[in-house]
């Protein structure tokens, strides 16, 4: 088959796919649309470490797999340190002539409870000990795969089966763990967000990770409509209000430089994307309101980092 | 030339992972180990070995690093001990399910509560079925020679299985001891370049560590089972092929004075030469007494150890380990269940001892072979017994 690209725009993109067609992801996963377009990005000189959860389970039920690039799934937890043995491995064979000189790019690939969570130790010794590896965090709010239960990463406000809306609780009474400053706060030479709702910023910026030297983290918004109980047809709809929202902001931080991708003069009220979603429903217009001041908080102090660390 | 000279354990076994000419070392730091993980990194930052050392930030990820070194084809080393192997417990299994032939170092030392960084053997037990091929060292020249085994065994194309060389923490990490390394030509001729088949590679897409559906799982655990049952004649093979180069020979069940004795010591490491010298003791006054060193702990030597106890009447089976409210010490349960289809077999006796680094003497060991003697001629109410305890809170009754 002939490998060719489309024009979009300014924007070249490969009609090859490196995630295959027959995957059992949820009709309408925001995840797995991101997955795929990063995968684009990425080409065919890759090798995957994929941590358990939605994106592993999807893709590669034995006998079978979707994956047409090198593709390694071991734990739930540890899938920053695989990764730092791929890149480690791959560099040493190379150095000692035990393999040809190949520019292979090491990619990590988890969701926000094997990120935030479970793996996040894992992921700070590897940012720290300055891997040449990109890390993907798939970030669908909690933890999907089995059966939507609440992960530092579950916003405020949302009910989830092991923090439910009842009458004595609105769900999730934290706000989401900030990672992608966690991720700053390593002083890693790129951190990004994205989200498929801007599928062109997202393929750029796995790009822009996958050629940066050291260690790199997109953090990728993954509407999830089995989860956030929204319509199937929704998710690029609510990816983009997310950001249009300052809910889920789009930016980048290169060697500490912080840039806006996406900056509205003026952000939508919280409500146009909180009612999109069941696990908002039971939201009390105070607490819509208490989520809308603690957003524009948010979104004030990174507007102010932007100011001050600018690109 | 081989050389002489004089070696801990700990830098015995970082020796051989340097004239394996190993790719990546991950490691995390933990008493007793640490002198080996310091050696290999001197080793790497003074040049005397090109090697990848990644100082990870737990066990845990020690473990899951060796995993993707493995995984791309890089012949891969760690080291650990007590709770670090407990910590990486959960990887050990993936590394031998996935066939991922690391090898590791775990220098036997005692698990919490409470707190104890000296030797005994609740580690090594607490890992017994992981489906890691595992042998014990008894000496600084066995941890330099069975570190350089395990990678050619481990490697094996019809094996790939990972590897775990136990000696104990203190009694051998930190003795200097005499060992003979070999010629780096020598090594070379026993340990050749590791290929691994199923390398991650863009040229060749493969999907590695895939899920199994409950239609899959038993076969692929049952094809696990199989691997390492067979990697038996590839140990005798591979033990062979090392003395015949280094003339060291090994075995999975090592008898020593067994020949018409009546009554047999079992023990596993640093204890057997100790209990050795007290078995020779023993036969000069004329005790019908030898000893049963337990090299081969997975695969299980069946065949081996019913043929060298045979025509034993008494086996006494010494144990560094509490199984909480089971039958007796793991190993002696272990050996219980291999000899009970035998028609001809000792009785099994079953003592606890050396527990948290506590030292066994020649003095101790004379108890344990008396002690054992009695107990099988007069029995015992207790399923076991742990040996020099203070009071009688060993007082164990089945």
């Amino acid at each position: 088959m002939e490998i060719q690209s489309i024009k979009f725009g300014k924007n070249l993109v490969t009609t090859e796919e490196f995630l295959a067609e027959g995957h059992t992801f949820c009709t309408g996963c925001g995840e797995a649309l991101a997955l795929r377009l990063a995968c684009k990005a990425l080409g065919r000189n890759v090798i995957i470490a994929n941590a358990t959860g939605c994106t592993e389970v999807c893709t590669s039920p034995l006998p079978v797999t979707s994956w047409r690039v090198p593709w390694i799934h071991t734990l739930f937890e540890n899938t920053a340190a695989t990764a730092s043995g791929i890149e480690a491995g791959l560099k040493i064979l190379m150095q000692k002539g035990k393999m040809p000189e190949k520019d292979i790019k090491c990619v990590a690939v988890a969701g926000d409870g094997g990120t935030t969570d479970i793996g996040l130790q894992a992921l700070s010794g590897a940012f720290e000990r300055n891997h040449d590896f990109l890390y993907l965090c798939f970030d669908n709010e909690a933890y999907m795969n089995t059966g939507i239960q609440r992960s530092s990463a579950t916003p405020y406000g949302a009910s989830t089966t092991t923090a439910p809306a009842g009458k004595l609780s609105i769900g999730q009474t934290t706000w989401k763990k900030n990672l992608p400053e966690i991720a700053v706060a390593h002083n890693v030479p790129y951190v990004a967000t994205a989200s498929p709702g801007y599928p062109f910023d997202l393929m750029n910026k796995v790009k822009k990770g996958a050629d940066v030297k050291g260690p790199a983290y997109v953090h990728i918004f993954s509407p999830c409509p089995t989860g956030w109980r929204h319509a199937t047809d929704l998710a690029v709809e609510i990816g983009r209000l997310a950001v249009e929202t300052g809910i889920f902001p789009l930016y980048e931080v290169e060697n500490g430089r912080y840039k806006l991708n996406v900056d509205r003069p003026r952000l939508k009220p919280v409500e146009e994307y909180l009612k999109t979603q069941g696990r908002f429903r039971h939201l009390l217009d105070e607490e819509i309101a208490r989520i809308q001041e603690h957003v524009d908080e948010e979104y004030a102090k990174l507007k102010a980092k932007v100011a001050c660390f600018a690109a | 030339m081989s050389r002489r000279v004089g070696l801990e354990a700990s830098h015995a076994a970082a020796e051989a992972a340097k004239m394996a000419n190993v790719d990546v070392i991950a490691a995390y730091p933990i008493t007793p180990q640490t002198h080996i993980p310091e050696r290999l990194a001197e080793m790497v930052a003074d040049g005397e070995l090109n090697a990848a050392y990644i100082p990870v930030e737990s066990e845990h990820s020690a473990m899951s690093t060796c995993l993707g070194a493995a995984a791309v084809g890089a012949r891969t080393f760690t080291a650990t001990a007590g709770p670090g192997l407990e910590y990486m417990h959960n990887v050990l299994y993936v590394a031998s399910a996935m066939r991922l032939p690391v090898v590791m170092t775990v220098a036997n030392r005692a698990l919490s509560a409470p707190l104890s960084i000296w030797g005994d053997h609740s580690d090594a037990m607490s890992v017994r079925d992981t489906g890691w091929i595992q042998v014990f060292c008894q000496n600084s020249q066995e941890a330099f020679d069975m570190t350089l085994w395990a990678f050619r065994v481990g490697e094996d194309p019809t094996i790939l299985l990972p590897v775990m060389v136990h000696f104990d923490g203190f009694h051998l990490t930190h003795v200097t001891e005499p060992v003979i390394l070999p010629e780096q030509e020598k090594v070379d001729r026993f340990l050749p370049n590791f290929h691994y088949p199923f390398a991650l590679d863009p040229d060749k897409p493969m999907t590695l560590g895939a899920f199994a559906p409950p239609d899959i799982y038993s076969e692929a655990k049952v094809a696990q089972e199989m691997v390492i049952r067979k990697s038996k004649a590839v140990i005798i093979q591979v033990f062979k092929e090392f003395g015949d180069i280094f003339g060291r020979y090994y075995h999975p069940v090592e008898p020593y004075q067994t020949q018409g004795s009546k009554t047999l010591l079992l023990t596993m490491g640093s204890f057997s030469e100790t209990a050795k010298t007290v078995i020779d003791m023993k036969k000069d006054r004329g005790e019908s007494v030898g000893l049963i060193n337990l090299r081969l702990w997975r695969p299980f030597p069946f065949e081996e150890l019913r043929r060298a106890v045979k025509d034993a009447e008494t086996l006494i089976v010494f144990d560094r380990c509490i199984s909480f409210g089971g039958p007796g010490g793991p190993v002696s349960s272990e050996i219980r269940s291999a000899l009970y289809s035998e028609k001809e077999k000792p009785k099994v006796v079953s003592l606890v001892g050396g527990l948290g680094g506590r030292d066994m003497s020649a003095k101790d060991f004379e108890y344990v072979i008396d002690r054992g003697r009695e107990v099988a001629e007069k029995g015992s109410e207790e399923l076991y017994e742990t040996v020099g305890i203070r009071d009688k809170v060993s007082g164990i009754r089945g």
